[in-house]
C-alpha cells in the first residue's frame, strides 16, 4: 500500500499543479468588458486594429466574442455581454425598443458587394441590385446564403423580397443555405463557383476567393450601418457601465472615429466612420 | 502542392501569439484532463467492482457518454453559466475555467468507461482473492486500481486527445476571444473561415506536434515507471 500511496501523492501533486496553472492567470482581471459582435468586425481584422488603441488609452480589456447580428443580441439580452456592435439596423431598433439598451449609436459604415464567378453565368455584372437578385433567382444561378440570422443574412432576405423574388417558392438546389459565418461561406461559394452577398470589410480580409469577383456595388440599397448599444444594467446588473460606456463613447469620439477610418488592408479603407454624419437617424 | 511549400514557411513566421495560443490550448486540456482522471478513475473501478441493480444499464449509459457530442456539453454548459442561467452569478462564461468544465465534463466518462473495463479485466484474475479477504467494494477498487495503474495512462492519453482535438465546446463557451480564450482548434477554424488555409494548416502541423510530444512524454514516462515499480 505505500507504493499506492506514493503514486496517489504524485497524482495529486500533478493535479494541485496544473490547477493553479490554469486558473491563476485566468482570475487576475481588473477591468475588462465583453463585447458581442458580429464575425464580420472580427474577420476584418478592425478589432485587433482598434483594441491596443483603446487600450493604451484607457487600460480596459476588450474582450471580443464574435456571432451572427442574430446570436450576438441574443446573447446581450441573455446578460453575456457588456456591449454589443452588430449591423442589422430593425434587429437593432428591436433591441432598445424591448429594453435591452436604453440608446442605439452610429458608429460607421461599410457597404455590401454582390460576388460571383467571373464567368457570370447569370450576366449580373453592373446592374443594380433589385435587378442583380431577380436574374439569379431567373436564372437558378447557384447561391450561398449565410442562413445565420447574422446582418449580412437579414441584408440578403431583404434583397430578395425587394427584387420581388419570393424565396420559399423559388428556391430549389441552387439556393445553399450553408448556416455559417462569412469567411465560411465565401469558402463555400468559391469551391462552386457560386454568387453570395458579402460584406466588403469581410471579403478585402478573405484570402481564398478562387475565381470570385465582385460584379455589384455601389448600389445605395447596399448601405451597411453599424451600431453600438450599452447592455442596460436594470435589465443585467452585471453589466460593467463605466467601462462599456466609455468603450461606446471611445468609439463615437473623434478619436475612436479616426482609428476606424485609418484601418485599410491593401490600401483600400474598410469601414467609413459616421457618428456624427448628418442624416443618419 | 504549392499550398505544402506555402504552409511550411508559414511555420517558420508563427509568432508570439502562437505560443500562448498553444500554451492554453494544452493549460486547459492537461487542467480538464486531470479533473476527468481524478474523478473518472474512481467511478470507473466502482463500476466495476460494486454490485448494484441497474448496473448493466449504468454501465451502457457510461459507454454511450464516451460519445458525448462536445457541441451539445458546450450548449448546456453555455446554459448553465450564462448571466441568466442557474450558476451565471459566477461570471465564468468565455473563460479558460468554463472551457476547463466543459472538457472535464467530456473526459470524465471517458476515463470512466476505460478505466472500467481495464479494471474489470483484471478483477477475473485478482476478483475471487479479493472478495474471499472480505475487502469493502472501495478497497477492492483501489487495489485493482493500482494493479492496473500503467494500463490507465491509456485512458489518460484518450482523454487528453479527445479534449485538445475538441472545437464544438471550447467554441461555445469559451468565445474564441482573442487573447483570452483562443485555442488551437478555434484559432486554426478562425483561419480557416478568413480563408488563409496555409495559415490555418501551419497551425495545425504544431497542434500536431504538440499532440505528438505529449503522448512521447506519457510513453517514456509509463516505461521508467514500469521498469521502477514494475
Amino acid at each position: 500500500m505505500d507504493r499506492l500511496r506514493r503514486s496517489l501523492l504524485t497524482v495529486g501533486l500533478t493535479l494541485v499543479l496544473g490547477l493553479s496553472a490554469a486558473t491563476a492567470p485566468a482570475s487576475a482581471e481588473p477591468s475588462a468588458i465583453v463585447v458581442a459582435s458580429t464575425t464580420s468586425t472580427e474577420q476584418s481584422g478592425l478589432f485587433k486594429y482598434l483594441l491596443p488603441i483603446f487600450h493604451e488609452k484607457t487600460g480596459i480589456d476588450v474582450k471580443v466574442v464574435a456571432l451572427g447580428t442574430g446570436q450576438a443580441l441574443d446573447a446581450a439580452r441573455r446578460g453575456d455581454a457588456d456591449v454589443v456592435l452588430v449591423h442589422d439596423r430593425p434587429a437593432e431598433d428591436a433591441f432598445v425598443a424591448q429594453g435591452f439598451a436604453k440608446a442605439r449609436r452610429d458608429v460607421m459604415y461599410n457597404d455590401f458587394v454582390l460576388v460571383g464567378p467571373v464567368s457570370d453565368p447569370a450576366r449580373i455584372r453592373g446592374v443594380g441590385v433589385r435587378e442583380a437578385f431577380a436574374k439569379l433567382a431567373a436564372a437558378k444561378a447557384p447561391f450561398v446564403s449565410r442562413g445565420d440570422r447574422s446582418g449580412t443574412h437579414s441584408a440578403e432576405l431583404r434583397s430578395w423580397k425587394e427584387a420581388g423574388v419570393d424565396l420559399a417558392s423559388a428556391r430549389g438546389d441552387w439556393y445553399r443555405d450553408v448556416g455559417q459565418g462569412m469567411g465560411p461561406a465565401l469558402n463555400t461559394a468559391s469551391a462552386l463557383g457560386a454568387y453570395i452577398l458579402a460584406d466588403r470589410g469581410t471579403w478585402l480580409a478573405f484570402k481564398n476567393r478562387g475565381d470570385l469577383t465582385i460584379l455589384v456595388q455601389g448600389d445605395p440599397r447596399l448601405f451597411n450601418p453599424y451600431g453600438v448599444m450599452l447592455v442596460n444594467p436594470e435589465r443585467h446588473a452585471s453589466v460593467k457601465v463605466k467601462e462599456g460606456q466609455a468603450f461606446v463613447d471611445w468609439l463615437v469620439s473623434p478619436e475612436g472615429q479616426n482609428a476606424i477610418a485609418s484601418y485599410k488592408i491593401g490600401g483600400e479603407q474598410l469601414f467609413f466612420p459616421n457618428a456624427h454624419a448628418p442624416g443618419t437617424r | 502542392m504549392p499550398i505544402l511549400h506555402e504552409t511550411l514557411s508559414r511555420l517558420w513566421t508563427l509568432d508570439r501569439d502562437v505560443l500562448a495560443i498553444a500554451w492554453l490550448s494544452l493549460r486547459v486540456s492537461l487542467t480538464a484532463v486531470s479533473i476527468g482522471l481524478l474523478l473518472g478513475i474512481p467511478l470507473g473501478a466502482l463500476f466495476a467492482v460494486a454490485r448494484f441493480p441497474g448496473r448493466g444499464a449504468l454501465t451502457g449509459l457510461l459507454n454511450a457518454f464516451m460519445g458525448l457530442p462536445p457541441v451539445i456539453v458546450g450548449l448546456v454548459l453555455y446554459l448553465v453559466l450564462s448571466r441568466s442561467g442557474p450558476l451565471g452569478s459566477l461570471g465564468l462564461l468565455f473563460t479558460p475555467s468554463a472551457m476547463i468544465a466543459a472538457q472535464a465534463t467530456l473526459a470524465t466518462p471517458l476515463v470512466a468507461a476505460l478505466t472500467r473495463q481495464v479494471v474489470a479485466d483484471a478483477q477475473v484474475h485478482l476478483g475471487e482473492q479479493l472478495r474471499s479477504l472480505g475487502l469493502s467494494a472501495p478497497r477492492q477498487a483501489g487495489i485493482l486500481i493500482y494493479d492496473v495503474r500503467f494500463s490507465l495512462v491509456t485512458a489518460a492519453l484518450a482523454a487528453f486527445g479527445r479534449a485538445i482535438s475538441e472545437i464544438g465546446a471550447v467554441l461555445v463557451v469559451g468565445g474564441n476571444i482573442d487573447g483570452h480564450t483562443r485555442t488551437m482548434t478555434t484559432a486554426i477554424s478562425l483561419e480557416t473561415q478568413k480563408g488563409d488555409l496555409s495559415l490555418a494548416l501551419a497551425l495545425g502541423l504544431v497542434l500536431m506536434s504538440l499532440v505528438v510530444v505529449v503522448n512521447a512524454a506519457a510513453a517514456l514516462l509509463r516505461g521508467h515507471a514500469a521498469r521502477a515499480y514494475g
